[in-house]
């Protein structure tokens, strides 16, 4: 039970959209001693639900799996593999750039469909939407330059359509 | 027909058939008292709020019913905490109310404000902040539905000052409960049933691992059907004691910590536990990695979280303890077939050797000291061991639960998980509401009395005949035991000091009646003058030796496999 090797584990939470519900949440963590990597929460397609995908540096899921899925408002849970699932992040990142590297940071950011979204004297700011290792493939790019500001959504993740799934037609 | 908020609670409280609750009142929840007053139910006025929060679970543990505790915003709600920790931890049903400052007032730090909701978040199955007043009677099913249901535990409901007072129109609640993420499995699977049928009945040394939980569920019939049909000894941990007889041939008593040395060491020898109601607490367990290493898990449990928590097991099952052992019992029929099943005649036999060779001795001298040991033997002979036995926490409960032959479900109450020092008073006198006709008799240490102490008042004045023996050692035995063994003897703030206060003045200051021994000769004759008096609550002081020591004892963390017998073992 203990020992095992730290990985991600990527949840799926469905959970009744009811207040309080991600304070029982972190605070079961808390509480438990689990690591939380990253956490977003959002309403769910059915009206009354949110969808919460965590993120948890551990070595074994189950545990954290069953002391989420005790909590009353847990309705749902499932672990999403990298194989079977969609996972993205957006980052907005501003890095320190005056003219003469300016065109430079673009031509980066061009190859990483990175936007910039804020050109200023002394910055450019950057958004970027792609999963999270090549989100964080750009960020190690830009950290030379000067990072003056990054802020990050933490991974939203679904499982891919079953039926296509092997077909890996979209990415 | 138009209600207040606080008339529909007590309604609501009715309609769940809540005959009494514990509670104690204040402004924020001033507005649910005033229907009160009117109510059949009755609501006994604990001196502090803890001791209102045992009492609830008292009732509960010795009725199986949902315990209810009602207190004001703050300094009351926080003061009810260390009961809502202590039956999450024992898994008692119990439903707190809790008044709370205005919605109009939260987050302003008003008077008597405290975050009840968050506070309590960890200690309760779940809770509820009331804001919507429509919500009210669906609330206190919900809450009833989930303290009662699955695996049993406390519920909070906060209730602002502004809601209460608000009006509705009564409409009773509809018995439906709105909970997606809330369906506890009970039945266990009909595959990992024949695989624990299969592991059963080629287990050459198996143990039945009897938890809490085979009370929670009233499965103690369904037990012993399966220990007498399979030969399986039996241990029953300190929440399950009284789910196995003591008396029976097959009864190891308790494991663990301070268990037997047979229910310890069977544990270590086993090739098959079959685990119930159980989770493999730390006090079971000793050093987990050390932790009956030869043996393959049955593990079936209500909560799945349980499952896997600290022992793998090779067949988890999860459903309810009752309905398992109904469908362990009837495979195992099905499977044999008429056949006799394995009698583990061997196996029983070397468990019957150390059950014969290694048990703790200790001698009472007639000239004095009194011998704590002495005391609970003969509270259980004289009383014919017709009580329900409630303790508080420390070595007067190790006694209490290693020298009384528990034959009964619910005959014995007290503070497993959290070790609340303080739980005896207050939870016997639940029990005695809960089971007015039962003798109820707490085996209390001095230290445990004087942390609720107060509510022996409420016993008095509310006609609560409850019997309380203090077994005084001047001390706070169990660190005292701790500090012997494994501090050199540095007694380091475990002296109470000497014979104050006067108990006996104390309990007739609080209008019971004090009885005293300080000599081994007067042990017996107190008792049964205890016995004589039931129309007020008595307290018996027994002054006894402080320099007993609990055994067997497993240091903690230690393996199991070394059980000392006495402190000599220990050195």
């Amino acid at each position: 039970m203990r020992g095992a090797l730290m990985t991600l584990h990527v949840l799926s939470v469905l959970v009744e959209d009811k207040p309080g519900v991600l304070a029982r949440v972190s605070s079961m963590f808390a509480r438990r001693g689990f690591n939380i990597h990253s956490l977003a929460v959002g309403p769910a397609a059915e009206p009354g639900n949110s969808i919460m995908t965590v993120v948890v540096n551990a070595g074994e899921i189950e545990q954290v799996v069953k002391q989420l899925r005790k909590l009353i408002n847990t309705i749902k849970i499932t672990e999403l593999d990298p194989v079977g699932s969609v996972e993205r992040e957006v980052m907005l990142v501003r890095v320190s750039a005056d003219a003469s590297k300016r065109g430079e940071l673009l031509d980066a950011a061009g190859v990483f469909k990175a936007k910039a979204v804020d050109v200023g004297a002394t910055s450019v700011t950057f958004e970027m939407t792609g999963t999270p290792s090549k989100v964080n493939d750009f960020l190690e790019l830009m950290r030379p330059y000067g990072l003056i500001d990054v802020v990050k959504s933490g991974w939203i993740a679904l499982a891919r359509d079953s039926k296509t799934r092997n077909l890996r037609a979209i990415s | 027909m138009k209600i207040t908020v606080a008339e529909a609670l007590i309604k609501a409280l009715e309609f769940e058939g809540v005959e009494v609750m514990f509670g104690h009142p204040g402004g924020a929840i001033l507005p649910a008292y005033d229907p009160l007053y009117d109510s059949p139910i009755r609501h006994i006025l604990a001196r502090h709020e803890q001791g209102a929060g045992h009492m609830a679970e008292g009732y509960a543990q010795a009725t199986g019913r949902v315990g209810v505790a009602i207190a004001t915003s703050g300094p009351g709600a926080t003061n009810l905490v260390t009961s809502l920790a202590n039956a999450y931890m024992d898994s008692t049903p119990m439903v707190a109310i809790t008044g709370q400052v205005p919605t109009t007032a939260i987050g302003n730090d008003a008077f008597q404000e405290a975050h009840t909701w968050g506070i309590s978040m960890p200690a309760t199955k779940h809770n509820y902040l009331v804001t919507d007043p429509e919500d009210i009677p669906d609330v206190i099913h919900e809450a009833f539905h989930l303290a009662r249901s699955g695996r049993p535990g406390p519920v909070l409901v906060d209730l602002p000052k502004n809601i209460l007072n608000s009006e509705i129109e009564w409409h009773e609640p509809t018995g439906r409960v709105d909970l997606p993420g809330y369906k506890p499995n009970t039945k266990g699977h009909p595959l990992q049933i024949r695989a624990a049928v299969d592991l059963i009945l080629e287990a050459e040394r198996p143990v039945l691992y009897a938890g809490g939980g085979i009370i929670a569920a009233g499965a103690h019939a369904e037990l012993l059907e399966l220990a007498e049909k399979a030969n399986l000894p039996v241990t029953t941990t300190l929440m399950a004691r009284g789910a196995f007889p003591d008396t029976h041939p097959l009864s190891l008593g308790m494991p663990g910590m301070h268990g037997t040395y047979a229910a310890i060491t069977a544990m270590q020898k086993a090739d098959l536990l079959i685990a119930v109601g159980t989770r493999f607490d730390d006090r079971v367990t000793g050093d987990p990695d050390a932790f009956a290493p030869h043996a393959k898990v049955i593990h079936a449990d209500i909560d799945p979280s349980e499952i896997g928590k600290i022992r793998v097991a090779e067949v988890p099952i999860v459903g309810d303890a009752r309905i398992v052992l109904e469908q362990l019992n009837r495979k195992i029929d099905k499977t044999l077939d008429g056949a006799a099943a394995p009698d583990h005649a061997a196996w029983l036999e070397t468990i019957g050797d150390w059950q014969r060779d290694k048990v703790v001795h200790y001698e009472q001298d007639p000239a004095g000291p009194i011998k704590p040991q002495f005391v609970v033997e003969e509270l259980y002979r004289i009383t014919g061991g017709e009580a329900v036995v409630v303790a508080g926490v420390g070595q007067h409960q190790m006694w209490a639960s290693q020298l009384w032959k528990y034959t009964k479900p619910r005959t014995w109450l007290n503070s497993g998980g959290l070790g609340t020092m303080g739980y005896a008073i207050p939870a016997a006198i639940g029990a005695k509401l809960g089971l007015p006709d039962q003798l109820i008799y707490a085996i209390d240490g001095d230290g445990c009395f004087q942390m609720t102490q107060q509510e022996l008042t409420t016993a008095s004045t509310e006609g609560i005949p409850i019997k309380i023996a203090v077994l005084n050692n001047n001390n706070l035995g169990m660190v005292r035991q701790w500090q012997r063994l494994f501090y050199n003897e540095r007694f380091s703030a475990t002296e109470l000091t000497d014979h104050t206060p006067d108990f006996v003045k104390l309990a007739e200051a609080m209008g019971c009646v004090g009885l005293r021994a300080e000599h081994p000769s007067e042990v017996g004759p107190v008792i049964e003058k205890s016995l004589t008096i039931n129309d007020r609550p008595v307290v018996v002081e027994f002054r006894v030796d402080p320099d007993e020591m609990v055994f067997p004892m497993v240091p903690a963390g230690g393996s199991n496999d070394v059980v000392a017998m006495s402190r000599e073992d220990l050195e």
